[in-house]
């Protein structure tokens, strides 16, 4: 029996290397199970020349490089990496600045009404002039009592007419529970009235608190604003009270602290944004409403309650948690009825609503219709409320509220008060009322007019036209106005036609306003698409160009890094002398370019009219179509809703045209399929690397995890008739406790699985053997993180269920437990980057020898107990006698060195340090996101597999990436990101992901939540960005198995009396074939970087371009603004992630030449 | 000598294109047809409304229509047993592979995409149409032979015009159902948006397509197309 029966590996051992725990045995006839353990292993055999002459010189020896090429290879290196950088920054750059143009901005008038001063020219209705209480109208009431219910959505406070239909109402559990609202408005209807109000999105409660008290519109921008609010420092109702004396008690909402600093006689502040508690701000006003009342130590009284909208955030509005907080809310008013005086009016608005799902932030019809209430306990309307509540737009709660408590009205209020509050009672004439409320009108008008007159000078944002026509609509119904108050008599035509005119002009002033505050600059968004594409077509430039050896790093870095700086500094002199002001985003831009031209210059001199400018487009055709199709897909708002549907289905396409390819080109099938020998003439790609339906399987595989993880999937607001799948909810919103058990324990299954996965694989090709410290984390720490991360899943899950004793100590373990996890990671990822190189050395004479006794058997063994004895003494035998051999053979034996797992130790350190990441990202989604996670795994591992397939072994020579293995890595990332449950839209983010680890919240600090609902949304962007290097390593990776299983057909037994020499001569060079050329293994890792970075960048080019072109379109604040946003974002962390990835790469490969010359240098000793 | 042979071929060559085209063009007929006669016979028929009814004519119209050619044009004389059990054993042996076409056409639609348990019927009646447009004409011309199958639809694998077209019609069939579904999300809000029905009508359409260009590709390359085993 000869040595070659056995596995490789064990032949190591019969040199005297004991492997680590795995059993050797030896291959008893043909396929064993186990005989794919003969690819377990790479040993590179790094000295094989040191070995026989020991005083060779260095450079001979493969893998180890001299040292002045050594620090020229780091040096190009480096410039790999600054090169990315600078077309990062020039992307960075484009996008900045077209964001500068794009991106909605209002200017903030910091102009105030006065009291003294009217808005406009004429009389103020009965004379009332800068008299305090009654500015620029009389008040009505000297107190208001103000409650704001976040998110009381219109219809949790809509009667309910349970008398017309027999049928039993409020089956869903928000529905009637406010009765008191509907006894007061049927038995008091002269005295209340329920209004359905229109919100403008964005509908987050800051910019919804800007407006109710500014009575302005909150711009776009200041969506992303939410965790740090500022104070106001427009006109606002508070400050107008403020100047007027009144005392204004607060309590609630401690958001309000922070817009009105300073503003609140009295005020008790509690913390909004732990969304998970229910009670505490609710609880907190409950305590100090009623004695504050009674006190009468105020003139508005201000409660903001955040029970109702923790209640959706937490469990959605279809829960039994929201009727009971709807109750409370509803004993609130009725308590606040009972105790109101006549001079006081009450309000119960809701600042927004909230979708099916509980969240708000957009502007989809349940979102943007809140309740508004109004009572007195005097009479106030002329009529009875209408059977269906009329729609005003929220916003006219402010001028109202500022006349009828005989304020000015702010002064950039664009909202119309509300007229039939102005009618005087209902004992009134119908003329007198109709006059009041004109008058009130009339003042709005000026008042807005006023304001548009200001703005109007200040910007250009509104066209001319519009204004004129504007302003002769406001002059005609003034002078009509004017006319009527000379003649009061019998003028109930004119005045109707007054009051529609005043109407007119204010609907027509909100429109203008609402259109125009989309202020584009056309020059700044064209010069930022231009950039864009201008740095699009540099990578597809320098990738085609890195790849060929005359690549200049050097100058080609150095030089536009000059000249941009020189740009820049040129514009800044400019922009300084000619005293403009000095813009960041216009400075980069012109850096920007100032370094891109040299380098277009360059390249066109160099590439000269030699080649042709077909080779400029150099993805293959079906692969650019399929670009294509994704690219058009941007410019349809139908497409970018469905996005999470179509981008699998563009990546089963390109699966499948793979898979297709593959067979096409004649890889997949064995040769004695053909019956026509034509192949062999016409393919120079030989002979099949794989069986028949080894890549159908991939792909077939492939398919499977695209579409389970396509079941995670949450649905845009845009799609009603589509549902979100359940299992994007936390565990802990689960009512059945059996089920939630079975998903507790298929999520700790992924997650285990997960591990096991990156164990095994890690197993397979060795690196689970070395000694280093990042594989001693890998065996012990990360188990450590698993368990950490399913405790932490237990607790949140069943958090509500912990008795109260233990509530303290869950809370502390479900701070503790996520920080620790990410600790955990952190350290293992320093050890990563420490010792990198995860390989398992031996030297042949260190393993001190001992001989095995050995006991007679004969006869052919019968059992298996039988074998079980007999193969360890037949390899002990052979061990024993190989070890004899060798020494004959080789007399320098001791100086052996056997380095094991070379082949991988790129790829083992890019796995390894994803899978750190990877438990992060994990916990901060929730629990059942993990099976995305493991599929996410399962999918890469696949698709790397398929890729593989199609690239021919590299010899040395120029590696490259095919275009295809990029196009489907940054697929894959954007269907990853739909899986795990995001949508490119502000009401779809995760903000939960906040609280992981700081379950009381942050306080004042804003940039550590920002970071972790970021490291939640885009974590399928950073952990495809990293692992993009994966795509040059893997079919290196590969090759182990594709030669091997030629060489040794199972079979072939007599064959396999091969000299152990010959063999190591066909051992698979693995990743170590990049080390043997390393100036193409820099010039791979740039290429693949520009590569990636083109894909994505081409993706970021065409939201750009939308949005621009679409910038009128119906859909451009909904889609496509929102999805330019969240694009511009995955982008950035999509380039940094890649540049750390490549990094990494290059730490390996700087930490392997190291060790190599260590290792030479002890050899030498 | 040589040049006769040569004209001889290319003779040869040029009826058999007749052939093809007017096989083709019987099968687009056939398809033309199902969408028209059952009006007569059916009432209120038509292609939206009743498209599962459309489906199963126009199935089995091709099919038949396929069948016939099969008989009477014989484009591969390679039965060298002709007992009649053998015959049987080999049509039930298409019949599974139909069978097994359709059942892994509608596993990679729900793969794609398609609802797993709403409208099984459509997702599986849509297999079955694309079945037809493709397994059928490969069991007729190469029959049960999965071997050949691949061989037909590998490069450089094809050995007759009838194979080149069937390659041709097929690779059509199936780019035709696959740029059906990209009017599926766009919300114009017409009926012919309806999963499945623009994927059968592309499929449809890239079968008509491919059966009317081939026979004109083959006669505008026939110059260039050799085949060794002809």
């Amino acid at each position: 029996m000869s040595l070659a029966k056995f596995p490789p590996r064990c032949r190591q051992m019969a040199l005297g290397l004991p492997v680590g725990r795995s059993v050797c045995r030896p291959q008893l006839g043909g396929a064993r199970p186990w005989a794919p353990l003969s690819h377990f292993r790479a040993p590179v055999q790094v000295s094989r020349g040191l070995l026989r002459t020991p005083n060779a010189p260095l450079s001979r020896s493969r893998g180890a490089t001299p040292l002045g090429p050594a620090r020229s290879h780091r040096m190009q290196k480096v410039s790999v990496l600054l090169f990315l950088a600078w077309v990062c920054l020039l992307f960075y750059a484009g996008i900045a600045l077209f964001t500068s143009g794009f991106l909605l901005t209002r200017l903030e008038l910091t102009n105030h009404s006065s009291c003294q001063e009217p808005p406009g020219p004429g009389s103020l209705p009965w004379g009332h002039r800068g008299q305090p209480g009654a500015c620029w109208m009389a008040a009505q009431f000297s107190r208001v009592v103000l409650v704001l219910i976040d998110a009381l959505r219109f219809d949790f406070a809509q009667p309910q007419r349970s008398h017309g239909s027999g049928e039993p109402p409020a089956s869903l559990p928000f529905l009637g529970k406010l009765g008191s609202l509907q006894r007061i408005l049927e038995t008091e209807p002269h005295r209340a009235r329920l209004y359905r109000a229109q919100v403008d999105p964005p509908t987050t409660t800051m910019q919804r608190l800007k407006a109710l008290t500014t009575g302005s519109l909150p711009t776009f921008v200041d969506a992303g604003s939410n965790f740090a609010s500022h104070a106001i420092v427009e006109d606002n109702l508070i400050k107008q009270l403020n100047s007027a004396g009144r005392r204004i008690v607060f309590m609630g909402d401690d958001t309000w602290k922070a817009l009105f600093p300073g503003a609140f006689s009295q005020a008790f502040f509690f913390p909004s944004f732990n969304t998970r508690d229910l009670h505490t701000v609710d609880n907190g006003i409950l305590e100090h409403l009623y004695p504050t009342m009674d006190s009468g130590e105020w003139d508005v009284l201000i409660a903001h309650f955040l029970g109702v909208d923790h209640c959706g955030h937490r469990h959605g509005p279809h829960h039994p948690e929201m009727a009971k907080k709807l109750s409370q809310m509803d004993q609130v008013i009725q308590g606040l009825v009972e105790r109101l005086e006549n001079d006081t009016l009450l309000v119960v608005a809701g600042d927004h609503g909230m979708t099916v799902s509980g969240d708000h932030g957009g502007d989809s019809e349940l979102e943007v219709s809140a309740a508004l209430f109004l009572y007195s306990p005097t009479a106030l309307f002329p009529s009875t409320p209408p059977e269906e509540p009329e729609v005003i737009p929220q916003i006219s709660l402010v001028p109202t509220l500022a006349l009828l408590l005989g304020l000015p009205i702010p002064f950039g209020n664009i909202g119309e008060v509300i007229a039939e509050l102005f009618s005087g009672g209902k004992d009134s004439q119908p003329l007198s009322s109709a006059l009041a409320q004109a008058s009130a009108l009339h003042i709005n008008a000026q008042q807005v007019s006023r304001f548009l007159h200001t703005y109007s000078a200040a910007t250009q944002d509104f066209h001319v036209e519009e204004l004129r026509r504007l302003q002769n609509l406001f002059s005609k119904a003034s002078a009509d106005y004017q006319w009527l108050l000379k003649n009061p008599q019998g003028a109930e035509e004119t005045l109707k036609a007054v009051t529609a005119e005043l109407q007119q002009f204010l609907r027509g002033a909100r429109a203008v306003c609402i259109e125009f505050w989309a202020r584009f600059s056309l020059v700044r968004m064209a010069g930022g698409a231009a950039l864009l594409a201008a740095a699009c077509f540099l990578c597809m430039l320098a990738s085609q160009w890195a790849t060929s050896p005359a690549f200049p790093f050097y100058s080609l870095l150095l030089m536009p890094v000059a000249w941009g700086v020189t740009g820049a500094v040129v514009c800044a002199g400019l922009l300084a002398t000619t005293g403009l002001k000095l813009d960041a985003v216009v400075l980069a831009a012109v850096a920007a370019v100032g370094s891109l031209l040299p380098f277009l210059w360059k390249a066109w001199a160099g590439w000269g009219p030699r080649r042709p400018l077909t080779s400029l487009l150099p993805i293959p055709r079906p692969i650019l179509l399929l670009l294509l199709i994704r690219l058009a897909a941007f410019f349809s708002d139908s497409f970018v809703v469905a996005e999470a549907k179509a981008t699998p289905f563009l990546l089963g396409s390109l699966i499948l045209l793979l898979v297709v390819q593959l067979h096409w080109e004649g890889q997949m099938l064995p040769p004695k399929l053909l019956t026509i020998p034509r192949l062999g003439s016409s393919a120079p790609t030989g002979l099949p690397r794989h069986s028949g339906t080894y890549a159908l399987r991939l792909g077939v595989g492939l398919l499977l995890c695209t579409r389970l993880a396509g079941l995670f999937h949450r649905c845009p607001e845009e799609t009603p008739a589509c549902h979100s799948s359940p299992w994007l909810n936390p565990l802990a919103s689960m009512v059945g406790g059996r089920a939630k058990n079975l998903w507790y324990g298929a999520c700790v299954g992924a997650l285990v699985a997960l591990l096991a996965a990156v164990r095994l694989w890690l197993r397979h090709y060795g690196n689970l053997k070395s000694p280093e410290p990042p594989v001693l984390f890998v065996r012990w720490g990360l188990p450590l993180m698993a368990l950490g991360t399913a405790a932490y899943w237990a607790l949140a899950s069943g958090a509500e269920e912990a008795p109260p004793r233990l509530r303290a100590l869950v809370a502390g373990a479900s701070a503790v437990l996520p920080r620790a996890v990410v600790g955990l990671a952190a350290a293992g990822l320093v050890l990563l980057l420490w010792r990198p190189v995860t390989v398992l050395v031996k030297a042949g004479a260190s393993a001190p020898r001992t001989r095995t006794v050995l006991t007679p058997f004969s006869g052919p063994p019968t059992s298996q107990a039988d074998l079980d004895y007999v193969v360890p003494q037949i390899y002990r035998h052979m061990q024993e006698e190989f070890r004899g051999r060798l020494e004959r053979t080789r007399s320098e034996g001791p100086l052996t060195v056997a380095a094991y797992q070379l082949g991988s130790v790129y790829s083992a350190a890019m796995v390894t340090a994803l899978t750190l990441l990877a438990f992060p990202l994990l916990l901060l989604h929730t629990e059942r996101i993990s099976l995305v996670f493991l599929l996410l795994f399962l999918q890469s591992f696949l698709l790397l597999h398929l890729l593989a397939a199609g690239i021919p072994v590299p010899r040395p020579g120029p590696f490259t990436v095919p275009w295809q293995a990029v196009s489907a890595w940054a697929l894959m990332a954007t269907q990853t990101f739909y899986s795990t449950g995001h949508q490119p839209v502000f009401p779809a983010i995760h903000w939960h992901a906040a609280f992981v680890g700081f379950p009381e919240g942050h306080g004042s600090s804003t940039w550590l939540p920002a970071l972790l609902v970021g490291a939640n949304t885009f974590a399928s962007h950073l952990l495809f960005a990293v692992g993009c290097p994966l795509l040059l390593l893997w079919p290196f990776l590969c090759e182990s198995q594709g030669p091997k299983r030629r060489q040794h057909p199972p079979g072939h037994e007599a064959e396999a009396k091969v000299r152990p020499e010959e063999e190591e001569e066909e051992e698979p060079l693995m990743e170590m074939r990049l080390r043997e050329a390393p100036h193409h293994f820099n010039a791979a890792l740039l290429q693949l970087g520009l590569k990636y970075l083109f894909v994505l960048g081409v993706q970021i080019l065409a939201c750009v371009l939308a949005a621009s072109i679409l910038r009128r379109h119906l859909m451009v604040w909904k889609v496509f603004a929102p999805k330019f946003i969240f694009e511009a974002l995955g982008f950035i962390v999509s380039s940094v992630g890649l540049l750390l990835g490549i990094a990494l790469v290059m730490r390996v490969d700087g930490a392997v030449s190291s060790w190599f010359r260590q290792l030479v240098l002890s050899q030498q000793r | 000598m040589h040049k006769l042979s040569v004209t001889q071929g290319s003779t040869m060559k040029n009826t058999d294109i007749r052939r093809l085209f007017y096989a083709h063009l019987l099968c687009v007929l056939s398809v033309i047809l199902s969408t028209f006669v059952p009006s007569f016979f059916l009432e209120s028929f038509s292609i939206l409304e009743t498209h599962l009814t459309w489906l199963g004519i126009c199935s089995v119209s091709v099919t038949a229509v396929n069948l016939v050619l099969y008989l009477v044009v014989k484009p591969n004389v390679s039965s060298k047993r002709s007992s009649s059990s053998h015959k049987v054993a080999r049509f039930l042996k298409c019949c599974i592979y139909f069978l097994m076409s359709c059942f892994s056409f509608h596993v990679i639609f729900v793969l794609y995409g398609a609802p797993l348990i709403e409208l099984v019927l459509e997702t599986f009646l849509f297999a079955v149409i694309l079945s037809t447009f493709t397994t059928v004409p490969c069991l007729c011309l190469l029959g049960p032979n999965l071997k050949a199958w691949l061989r037909v639809f590998s490069r450089n694998g094809v050995s007759s015009i009838w194979e080149n077209s069937l390659q041709i019609t097929t690779i059509a069939s199936f780019i035709g159902a696959w740029l059906g579904a990209f009017p599926i999300p766009l919300d114009w809000g017409r009926p012919w948006q309806v999963w499945p029905i623009s994927c059968t009508l592309g499929a449809t359409f890239g079968y008509v397509a491919g059966l009317v260009l081939s026979p004109l590709w083959i006669y505008r390359n026939r110059k260039q197309l050799t085949y060794k085993n002809n």
